[in-house]
């Protein structure tokens, strides 16, 4: 390790290698893996208990199918019921390199397209695996009954999403996210009749117990009694989601946390990439200063909506008044061969900068249009009600606005993270025996996430992928009972009840809300769509003022033991506030732009990410550094051996 | 605009709850209803009172937490979600009452919050497909006429949030239970456990204590998700169908 700190922020450590990944070639992987990996015979799997904490997509999946093969799972997420996940809320659709359309798509261009889409900053092996298993997932979902949309002839509808230009994704009106996790979940609750899962719900993982160096268990909080449990078992998973609302406002739900993957990266677990984040294009503009959440128009509405500006600054005509040679489409213009469905991070851009000209519309100048007009002239209303009739409405409910009339005012806001805990091929961590699923770990967006891959991801993590990698690691199972009174155990709770009382014992002054907003505009200022040097030095120093005042000053009313909402948010806010500040390090440390880490400093002639692969071509992953000590880099070369690398073009 | 809020307050299952009024000043119109709570959460810990109690998570009306009674209709005055309601919806001085969902199998856990648990365990008795991961044909394999899958979708758009029992007088959840034999029982997949499903699903629906269905469409009236009445004649169909011996397989 450098013993001097670099930028007086970290140290650099030991390189890091994914060593899980057979060196066979890509095609061969997989199934190479899977073929070397040790089994748990049927008899033996009912005597392994493995913790899930997360009912989305990936931990459901995950739940269901572990269960099936007939291991102990306990599963454990905050909301009231497992279809209540943030999965729930995913509009546009997945992806599967189904070919149906016979366009040309094939395994191989999804691995091409998701790798490239990622600005060359994934792993090849993982992406691979993903498009392997792609067409696996549309199959199960099918067999569970997931009402996909159709054609008259019976056959599944596909469309197409930024980024691609084949037609590779299946979904349910607006609703895909909806119908792939009912089928998820409904998996989950027949095993639940079964006997081999048990749900916990209202119960939110507040530390992860390590033994010997293996993850064991969990601490958890019973959100309605406010008891302090713990689990043991023989393996833990993660399926914890994204950390979006690390920003405040966000198109997540409002309780997703990094809670339980920053108490694993406390553990020891290294968090990778943590400053990939995704700005997605299509969103509703912000109201007010009372805005809760940011509402999200799915990215399927740029197949047929066309994206513009006024050609003047501060126009502020009725936008149907507005002729169109005094429009400027200006994707459509930049990028002549994606038009509007170039991907998610330089269309955010675009936005920003034609909005930073002067150009922007409505309130604020904070807004670019989403034009149907051309759509329902060409393809009739009833058809455009057909394809996106829900979010039409959630449109209307929202802004009061009617966009059939008038079109939609968008804007730029913070959706996914493509950084997460690290984890090598087997999607284990760095602490053995801790497996992380779906958005929670780092491995197949790169630096930006393509339309629909999320819950492809999080689907083949959890039917496909850990159900096979898992094994090799419980075949050295049962471990050796852990009793409730051990050092690590008692450790654990302690701390979790410390914390707990620390944060009602400060009757301070400000809500925990206060905070939150306050670091989701520092967030968003310092280390939102485009990051600079003095930004990012600027904005680690306003986090650390504010962690320090809130411990000071926070107030949190009620108690320790009933249904305390305030005291959850100021323990997921609180994890917030040290993110923010690894996230802030790590972008400043990642001297390059690429996907959605845009670096100002780091730019072509006309303004497009640009990347320095003779140093970045790695994945960052963090070691915590402890108490107040610098956090230490480990470095994980990446090697494109199957796709050249080179400067993306959409044009 | 100014309002005056009844909201239900009521610190645990075991004690009684009551009506607490709030006046509210500088209300915005464009603020969803969810959000006026939240202002108010956040005055009341400035003045040092528990905030009220109330679940909620995507705020987009479709992961089907929240969901209260307005003024004695489920998720209030118009046909959507308690977190899509906006407060255009009402107007200057009105005074609205805020409950939570009113049905002994969903007790009240605090404030506006109850346990819908009931939902999950009616799911679990045969709500599914029975296929495991990996067991499954290509997709392609069985075409499904698009009319089936439009009908389909309809009903599996349930979010499960609980209106339907709120607004029943008999406290039923026919139509949440209807959605779903409606939705499997509308594709291919679902035909094999279509007898047997319909029975256990029923069964665990009595189980809970839910109340009968006695037609009278208050649910289908509240729904968010607009699952329609039909799907309840639909349910019925495939009880009776059930029971002749012949189809019972
Ligand atoms: C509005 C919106 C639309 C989207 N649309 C698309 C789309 O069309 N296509 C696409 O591919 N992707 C889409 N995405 C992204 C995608 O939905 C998510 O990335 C994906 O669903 C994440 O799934 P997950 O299973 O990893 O986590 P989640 O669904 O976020 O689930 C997290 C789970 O973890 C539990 N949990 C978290 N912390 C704790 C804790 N400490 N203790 C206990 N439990 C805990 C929660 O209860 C929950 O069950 C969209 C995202 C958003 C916000
Ligand atoms: S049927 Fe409608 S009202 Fe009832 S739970 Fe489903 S969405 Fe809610
Ligand atoms: S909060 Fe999700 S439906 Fe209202």
């Amino acid at each position: 390790m450098t013993d001097g700190l670099i930028d007086g922020l970290y140290r650099e450590g030991e390189p890091i290698a994914d060593t899980k990944a057979p060196g066979v070639p890509l095609a061969e992987r997989w199934s190479t893996r899977v073929f070397g990996g040790h089994l748990v015979s049927p008899n033996n799997r009912r005597k392994l208990k493995i913790i899930v904490i997360g009912t989305g997509l990936a931990g459901a999946s995950a739940g269901a199918t572990l269960g099936e093969a007939g291991y102990q799972v306990t599963s454990f997420f905050f909301q009231d019921s497992p279809r209540r996940a943030h999965s729930i809320a995913a509009q546009g659709g997945i992806n599967a390199s189904k070919n149906y359309r016979n366009d040309g798509d094939s395994t191989h261009r999804l691995f091409y397209d998701t790798v490239k889409g990622g600005d060359f900053r994934s792993r090849e092996s993982n992406v691979y695996r993903l498009a392997e298993v792609s067409g696996n997932i549309i199959d199960q979902c099918v067999a569970q009954g997931i009402p996909f949309a159709r054609e008259y002839g019976g056959l599944l509808d596909n469309r197409s999403f930024g980024g691609v230009q084949v037609s590779r994704t299946f979904y349910a009106r607006g609703q895909t996210g909806q119908q792939l996790l009912l089928g998820a979940y409904q998996a989950l609750e027949r095993q639940v009749a079964a006997g081999t899962v048990t749900t916990h719900n209202r119960h939110e993982m507040l530390e992860l117990v390590v033994v010997d160096g293996r993850a064991r268990g969990v601490i958890v909080r019973d959100l309605v009694t406010g008891e302090i449990e713990t689990h043991l078992a023989d393996a833990v998973v993660l399926a914890s989601g994204g950390y979006s609302n690390v920003f405040y406002l966000s198109t997540n739900a409002m309780g997703c946390n990094v809670t339980a993957s920053w108490r694993a990266h406390r553990q020891g677990a290294l968090f990778a990439n943590p400053c990939f984040t995704q700005i997605h294009p299509t969103c509703i503009p912000v109201s007010g200063e009372y805005q809760s959440k940011l509402t999200l128009m799915s990215e399927s509405l740029r197949n047929d909506g066309r994206i513009w500006v006024p050609v003047a600054q501060g126009d502020t005509r009725d936008p149907r008044d507005i002729p169109a040679d005094e429009r400027d489409y200006y994707l459509e213009r930049a990028y002549p061969a994606f038009g509007n469905l170039v991907p998610r991070d330089i269309a955010s851009r675009a936005a920003k900068r034609v909005c930073d000209e002067g150009r922007g519309v409505g309130p604020g100048g904070l807004g670019v249009y989403l034009d149907f007009a051309d759509a329902i002239a060409r393809l009739g209303r009833d058809a455009v009600v057909a394809k996106y009739g829900n979010l039409f409405d959630m449109y209307r409910q929202i802004t009061g606005e009617d966009p059939y009339q008038v079109p939609m005012r968008i804007y730029p806001a913070v959706h996914y993270t493509m950084g997460g805990l690290w984890v090598d091929y087997d999607l284990q961590s760095t602490i053995p025996g801790l497996f992380v699923v779906g958005e929670a770990n780092f491995s197949d967006h790169g630096a930006n996430r393509l339309g629909a891959s999320a819950l492809m991801q999080g689907l083949a993590d959890g039917y496909f992928v850990l159900p096979n990698t898992i094994n090799d690691y419980l075949s050295a199972g049962p471990f050796d009972t852990v009793p409730a009174d051990h050092p690590a155990v008692v450790e654990a709770v302690t701390s979790v009840q410390d914390r707990i009382q620390a944060l009602l014992g400060t009757r301070g002054t400000r809500s925990v809300d206060s905070f939150h907003k306050e670091l989701g505009q520092i967030m968003w200022e310092h280390c939102g769509m485009e990051r600079t040097e003095d930004g990012l030095l600027e904005g680690i120093e306003k986090i650390r003022a504010l962690r320090r005042e809130f411990w000071a000053d926070v107030r949190v009313l009620g108690e320790a033991g009933e249904l305390n909402q305030a005291l959850e948010r100021a323990g997921r806010v609180a994890d917030f506030l040290e993110l923010g500040e690894l996230m802030c390090i790590d972008a400043l440390h990642r001297r390059e732009s690429c996907g959605g880490h845009f670096r100002a400093e780091s730019q072509t002639e006309d303004g497009e990410a640009l990347r320095n692969d003779d140093e970045f071509a790695y994945v960052a992953a963090w070691q915590w550094g402890g108490g107040d000590g610098a956090p230490v880099l480990h470095k994980e070369a990446l090697h494109y051996e199957n796709i050249e690398l080179k400067q993306r073009s959409y044009k | 605009m100014k309002i005056t809020l009844k909201i239900w307050r009521q610190k645990n299952a075991e004690n009684p709850g009551r009506l607490v009024t709030y006046e509210r000043d500088g209300v915005s119109a464009d603020m969803s209803f969810l959000e006026m709570l939240d202002v108010l959460n956040e005055d009341l810990t400035a003045k040092g009172e528990e905030p009220v109690a109330f679940d909620h998570d995507c705020r987009e009306g479709i992961c089907g937490s929240c969901g209260v009674v307005i003024d004695g209709v489920a998720h209030g005055p118009q046909r959507t979600t308690t977190c899509q309601l906006h407060m255009r919806s009402f107007a200057d001085g009105d005074t609205i009452t805020v409950e939570p969902w009113r049905a002994d199998p969903f007790p009240v856990i605090k404030d506006l919050v109850v346990n819908r648990g009931a939902f999950d365990r009616i799911i679990a008795a045969g709500g599914f497909v029975s296929v495991n991961t990996g067991a499954a044909p290509e997709a392609h394999a069985t075409p499904v006429p698009k009319v089936d899958a439009d009908r389909a979708f309809e009903a599996a758009a349930c979010i499960g949030c609980g209106a339907c029992v709120a607004a029943c007088p008999n406290a039923s959840a026919m139509l949440f239970t209807a959605a779903k034999i409606t939705h499997l029982g509308a594709l291919p997949q679902g035909q094999p456990e279509r007898a047997a499903r319909v029975v256990s699903m029923l069964d665990q629906q009595d189980a809970e204590g839910f109340g009968g269905c006695t037609n009278i469409g208050e649910c289908a009236a509240v729904c968010p998700a607009g699952v329609p009445l039909e799907t309840i004649s639909q349910l019925n169909f495939d009880l009776r169908r059930s029971m002749t011996p012949s189809r019972r397989h």
